[in-house]
């Protein structure tokens, strides 16, 4: 599996750690209900298609990455800095 | 035997070798099975279930029958493929699966019991009585199981793993193989060609056909010579690609020293490549089909183009009267090849009644093989006309054809299934089943050579225009264009005796009848039930017949009943490959610190920590045990002073304008009012709100800051700072990086330890310079410096700090001064009990599943802020008296030995799960308060101090009573470390 | 009082040489990593620019003179063989210079050695003199930069410095051992 780093180009799968579902990336706010952490932390869809997830480019340049992914197929059909999650998601380079 | 005048192999060089015992001579290029076919060894091995003699079937990787295993002691290897095997001077292999000996098997006696070892017969058999499973058929099946064995020794042989990377990735070299690299190269592109065997061409080296105008051996040996001249052209042989996985990588084993006589110690023996490729073509060529007729596996029983191979590439006819058995044109090519080398064609029997055939020798067209004899070597062929009358040729090779299967394995490596052409009876790849790869030739049904090389270079063309890049104008070889003239044929019709499918795994056409009259109908059903397909071959020589006489069974056509997939690898890849640089210590990287040598030389045996190395102990002259020396050595810290290297602690600089407040988020209490000069205790959780780690941070400098984490978790911890950053607070002026390598760090400690560092500064301390959880910067022999005062023993306690390229020279000062005022260097045994003393945590305690509150550090959780993981702590019983909770613990009476791992339960309670109170996380021997001390986690345990409590290690047979306390055994107040 | 004495990460495990193919250590003066503070990423190449030097993009590097700057990740790179004086306020500064050993490895044969170990494609193409590269060197974090047509030098963390050079040795003799046997 390759993965593109916005910053570093494609790259091999070990030189990055998975975290899980991109909804890790929006916390609750403070003083949000129990539900909403039971939520964040534990209940997730499980979909046979487009996934996003974050990657840690840890062998890299240690970037979080939120990757676009079909889970039937395994195209990664975009990534991008989750410091930029702003702007619209990149598509992965192709080649 | 040999036949002069034939063969690429080179005469002038002859090898000696060995099989079974006995000396024979071949030549170089030639494969163990050449070589010994040559010599008229009939025998190879014994078949997996019924024992039954089995010589070679194939010429290439595909071959199920012989395996033998090749080497002695730990270089030994099981289950080589002799028509692989190269060989050299001193090769040493013997047949397997048979005792004593492949021409003498007392195994055979399983071929008797044939009728009831049918398909399925674990499952109905050996069921009763239970009891006798485990003593007598398990050990006795295992036994009788398996084909070749492992030597069971260690295996110091080199191997290796390598990555390459190219724009084209072309698998075979034979016509159509061939045509794409030359094409692709021409053009430009990057190009690896990988082959299987170990010289290229494919079948160019078995077959008589000329392309342009030159025989195939000599255009291929052209083509293969432009290309090495080429720059961007990589050729790789003995190099088989084994599996193609997501995004366009592809793995490959590379048999490097296999082929070499008393290789030198540094060459690999095999190399496992990862293969980056933007496209890639497959030219894998196809596999010859069997016929399933009785007795169709004796030795001398080969497929009709492995026996062409053997002539033409090997000079060797495999028998002197042979038989052709076929269904197709194709196959009366190896009648017509071995009567022009003068070899006798016994007879060429043809299932179609129609056909045409043009040579010197008889031929039988309509007719079917309905039995052969000789067991330890065909003697006879049976055949049978239409009208069923009964012949005899005596014959001692029988060369049959069922047709071919195009090779098309790896297309289905990511799930694929193929498609069924009616017009070829085989199964061809489905386009666009592995992105980027594209099939070319035979491996995608194109039988004619000159169809061949055309998809070559059609497959090169559309990977260049893919890859941006221009081809040059392909120049078409003249080669003959002859159409497929095949009639399918799976099986002769009811025969007497078992007709094999999978000789691998010794799988007959019973087998697959009984699997769906007993209702296991679904391919995928029949293969695991009968085993077909399983074995080292993977079914590469019995898939597609299997399934035509399984739909036939069920009434379906081919299509419908499908096919199983393919999976990686290809071929079978040793694990050693694989795992290439992973032995031993290779597993991991190795981290030393700058004090490893001082301590080695001082005889501390090392201890891992994650993966640095830490001295256990220091043992001195006339210490007999570990004890001994760890006892002395905290004696030594709590009277003395001690020296101990912490290097390997995480140490992560922090800066910014929001250092601060970032420290604020992370940790549950305030580091934002830490003023310069000073160092606070912190506990950092999960989003969960479990602890994750705990660990002190220094303020050197407003908005610059030290945090320290424990020596396994500084991986973990700095992950988990990047992610809180860049995802919750990616604007904020905060800059991190990792500093534990950059300061070599020991601890000093003991009341003497301020008397040591003032020894070697230049300007001395005093105990309010720095004060207690302080951090200042100092000079000592000429470097500059850092010094905390920090304790994990609970003495007085600094740790200083030097650029890493002074640690060694540091440490080893220290020490010596140590030692010189009665102290000393003390190990992580030591270190382990002084913190104990003190009740001071570790991860043994925080493992995962605690809580602030758990530790009694709730208060720790400050309520004026957020912070990661306090939501989720305030979920219902995260909190509360039936949480577990940190307590000490001392055995009653005190010369009891307790251990950690043991659980706890109320006395006059059965020591069982469902009485289970807690558990014990941490255990010294304190030679403080001369007793064992334990930290244990007890439910409700903050309240229970005073009571007793019953420790029970059932793994180690421990039971002993403890009193709960709290976990400060010594030094409650702390004043020592004030001091 | 007698002095602190220093030793460099590869002390007592290098020069190495197999097949043609040479590893040295390559000890920078010092080595201090640069993160530009919030909205100070001008700032902080202006700076460097003034040195003769500028601030590196991903996979990028600057030389002049002995001074070198290499991109190393996120926001960061490694200013070598200079004083990072003229930084002071505009970034981050904190000192590598005894975190990491650089080992370099030279010669005809230094793509074939890295392409044991390293799963980038190494050749001139794809990586020309100059490029750096944070990756992995076998299972060890390492800064990569190629220094010259066959010059390729290594960062990797202090305390592996005996593992990396093991296993770039075992690679060395691997092929060397391919060039003498095939």
């Amino acid at each position: 599996m390759r993965i593109n780093c916005p910053l570093c180009g494609t790259r091999d799968r070990r030189e990055f750690t998975y975290y899980g579902d991109a909804v890790y990336a929006d916390r609750p706010a403070d003083g949000a209900p129990i539900e909403a952490w039971d939520d964040y932390l534990h209940l997730r869809d499980n979909p046979a298609g487009e996934t996003r997830d974050l990657w840690y480019h840890e062998m890299g340049c240690s970037s979080w990455i939120e990757v676009t992914r079909n889970t039937v197929t395994h195209e990664i059909s975009a990534t991008r800095l989750l410091t930029d999650r702003k702007a619209p998601a990149k598509k992965g380079k192709k080649t | 035997m040999r036949i002069a005048g034939k063969g690429l192999i080179d005469r002038a060089n002859t090898v000696g070798f060995r099989f079974d015992g006995k000396d024979y001579t071949g030549f170089e290029g030639d494969t163990l099975a050449s070589a010994l076919l040559a010599s008229d060894v009939k025998v190879f091995g014994r078949s997996f279930k019924y024992h039954r003699p089995r010589g070679v079937m194939s010429a290439g990787s595909e071959e199920p029958n012989a395996l033998v295993t090749v080497g002695k002691g730990a270089a030994q290897v099981p289950n080589v493929r002799a028509t692989v095997q190269e060989i050299h001077a001193g090769l040493e292999a013997r047949g397997q699966n048979a005792w004593p000996s492949v021409n003498l098997d007392l195994m055979a006696v399983n071929d008797l019991f044939a009728p009831f070892f049918s398909a399925g017969f674990y499952y109905k058999t050996f069921m009763w009585p239970r009891a006798f499973w485990e003593k007598l058929y398990e050990p006795a099946i295992r036994r009788a199981a398996g084909l070749g064995a492992l030597s069971g020794k260690h295996n110091d042989e080199s191997y290796e793993k390598a990555w390459a990377h190219c724009d084209l990735l072309i698998i075979g070299s034979g016509p159509a193989g061939l045509m794409a690299a030359l094409t692709a190269a021409r053009a430009g592109a990057e190009v690896i060609l990988a082959e299987e065997d170990h010289r290229m061409g494919g079948r160019c080296l078995s077959e008589t056909f000329e392309i342009a105008g030159k025989p195939a051996a000599d255009w291929a040996a052209g083509i293969v010579a432009e290309l090495e001249a080429m720059p961007n052209v990589r050729l790789m042989t003995r190099t088989t690609v084994t599996g193609a996985y997501d995004d366009g990588t592809y793995g490959a084993l590379e048999r490097v020293g296999l082929h070499i006589a008393n290789p030198p110690k540094d060459l690999p023996r095999e190399c496992f490549w990862r293969i980056v490729a933007k496209r890639a073509v497959l030219a894998s060529g196809a596999h010859e089909r069997q016929i399933a007729f009785s007795n169709n596996d004796r030795p001398g029983i080969m497929t009709a183009g492995a026996v062409r191979a053997y002539l033409n590439r090997w000079g060797v006819a495999p028998g002197h009267a042979v038989t052709i058995f076929a269904n197709n044109d194709n196959a009366h090519k190896t009648a017509r090849d071995l009567s022009a080398a003068g070899v006798r064609i016994a007879g060429l029997i043809d299932v179609r009644e129609d056909v045409e055939v043009v040579g010197d020798f008889p031929v039988y067209a309509g007719y079917r093989v309905i039995d052969t004899v000789g067991r330890k070597g065909l003697r006879d062929v049976v055949i049978a006309d239409k009208s069923g009358q009964i012949s005899r040729i005596v014959s001692d090779c029988l060369a049959v054809s069922g047709g071919w299967n195009p090779a098309l394995h790896l297309t289905c490596h990511m799930n694929g299934r193929p498609v069924w052409r009616e017009d070829i009876a085989a199964f061809v790849p489905k386009p666009g089943m592995v992105p980027g790869l594209e099939a070319a030739g035979s491996a995608n049904g194109a039988f004619s050579t000159r169809a061949c090389l055309a998809q070559g270079i059609a497959a090169a063309e559309a990977a260049l225009e893919a890859l941006g890049r221009k081809p040059k104008k392909a120049e078409m070889p003249e080669a003959e264009d002859g159409a497929v003239r095949m009639r399918a044929y799976w099986e002769v019709p009811e025969p007497k005796h078992r007709a094999w499918l999978d000789f691998a795994n010794d799988v007959t056409t019973k087998d697959v009848r009984l699997a769906a009259q007993e209702n296991f109908r679904s391919v995928e059903h029949m293969k695991r039930y009968t085993t077909q397909g399983m074995a080292p071959d993977q079914g590469k020589n019995s898939n597609v017949a299997a399934l035509a006489i399984l739909a036939d069974a069920t009434g379906r056509g081919i299509s419908e009943t499908g096919t199983t997939t393919f999976r990686p690898p290809y071929t079978p890849v040793s694990i050693a490959a694989m795992g290439a640089g992973g032995q031993g210590a290779g597993f991991a990287p190795q981290r030393f610190t700058t004090s490893d040598k001082a301590a080695r030389e001082r005889g501390a045996p090392m201890i891992e920590a994650g993966l640095w190395y830490r001295p256990s102990y220091f043992p001195r002259p006339g210490e007999k045990t570990w004890r001994e020396s760890c006892d002395r050595e905290v004696m030594m810290v709590r009277d003395r002073v001690g020296v101990c290297d912490v290097s390997t602690l995480g140490k992560i600089d922090i800066q910014g304008r929001d250092a601060a407040r970032f420290l604020d988020l992370v940790y549950t209490n305030t580091f934002s009012t830490l003023k310069p000069g000073r160092v606070r205790y912190g506990l950092m959780l999960r989003e969960d709100g479990l602890i994750m780690d705990d660990g002190t941070t220094a303020c050197l400098a407003e908005g610059h800051y030290l945090m320290t984490t424990t020596t396994a978790a500084a991986g973990q911890v700095m992950r988990h700072l990047e992610f809180v950053q860049q995802a919750h607070c990616p604007g904020w002026d905060v800059r991190m990086i990792s500093v534990t390598e950059q300061w070599a760090q020991f601890a000093v400690a003991g009341p003497l330890a301020r008397e040591l560092l003032n020894s070697v500064l230049e300007t001395p301390i005093d105990v309010t310079t720095p004060p207690f959880l302080g951090v200042a910067d100092v000079r000592l022999m000429d470097v500059d410096a850092r010094l905390y005062r920090i304790s994990f023993s609970g003495e007085l306690g600094y740790e200083i700090a030097v650029p890493a390229r002074y640690g060694e020279s540091l440490y080893r000062d220290l020490v010596a001064r140590a030692e010189s005022l009665g102290g000393g260097a003390y190990g992580m045994e030591a270190l382990n009990v002084l913190r104990i003393e003190k009740g001071f945590i570790t991860h043994a305690e925080i493992h995962g599943r605690v809580t602030a509150f758990d530790i009694g550090m709730e208060g720790m959780v400050s309520a004026k802020k957020d912070c990661i993981g306090k939501g989720a702590s305030k979920r219902p019983g995260l909190a509360g008296p039936e949480r577990e909770q940190l307590v000490g613990l001392r055995p009653i009476p005190m010369s009891r030995q307790i251990g950690a791992g043991a659980h706890l339960f109320n006395e006059g309670a059965d020591p069982v799960r469902v009485n289970d109170q807690g558990y014990v996380t941490s255990v010294g021997y304190s030679p403080v308060l001369k007793t064992y001390l334990g930290l244990a986690f007890l439910k409700n345990g903050r309240a229970r101090h005073g009571e007793r409590i019953r420790l029970v290690d059932h793994l180690r047979g421990t039971d002993v009573v403890c009193e709960v306390m709290n976990p400060v055994f010594f030094d409650p107040e702390g004043g020592r470390a004030r001091a | 009082m007698p002095s602190l004495i220093a030793k460099s990460a590869c002390d007592g495990l290098l020069p190495l040489s197999e097949g043609g193919v040479t590893l040295s250590e390559a000890a920078p003066a010092r080595v201090t990593s640069v993160a530009p503070f919030a909205g100070q990423e001008k700032a902080t190449d202006a700076a460097l620019k003034t040195m003769g030097l500028g601030w590196p993009k991903p996979g990028q590097s600057f030389t002049k003179d002995e001074a070198q700057i290499l991109w190393t990740g996120r926001g960061q790179a490694f200013l070598i063989s200079a004083s990072p004086a003229e930084l002071d306020g505009v970034a981050a500064l904190s000192d590598q210079s005894d975190g990491w050993a650089r080992i370099r490895l030279e010669g005809a044969g230094a793509e074939a050695v890295l392409a044991r170990l390293v799963p980038l494609d190494l050749r001139t193409a794809a990586f020309p003199t100059g490029s750096v590269a944070r990756t992995g060197l076998n299972h060890m974090m390492m800064v990569l930069h190629r220094a010259g047509a066959e010059t390729f030098d290594i960062m990797v963390f202090r305390s592996m410095t005996a593992s990396a050079v093991h296993e770039l040795h075992h690679a060395m003799k691997a092929l060397a051992a391919r060039a003498a046997a095939l």
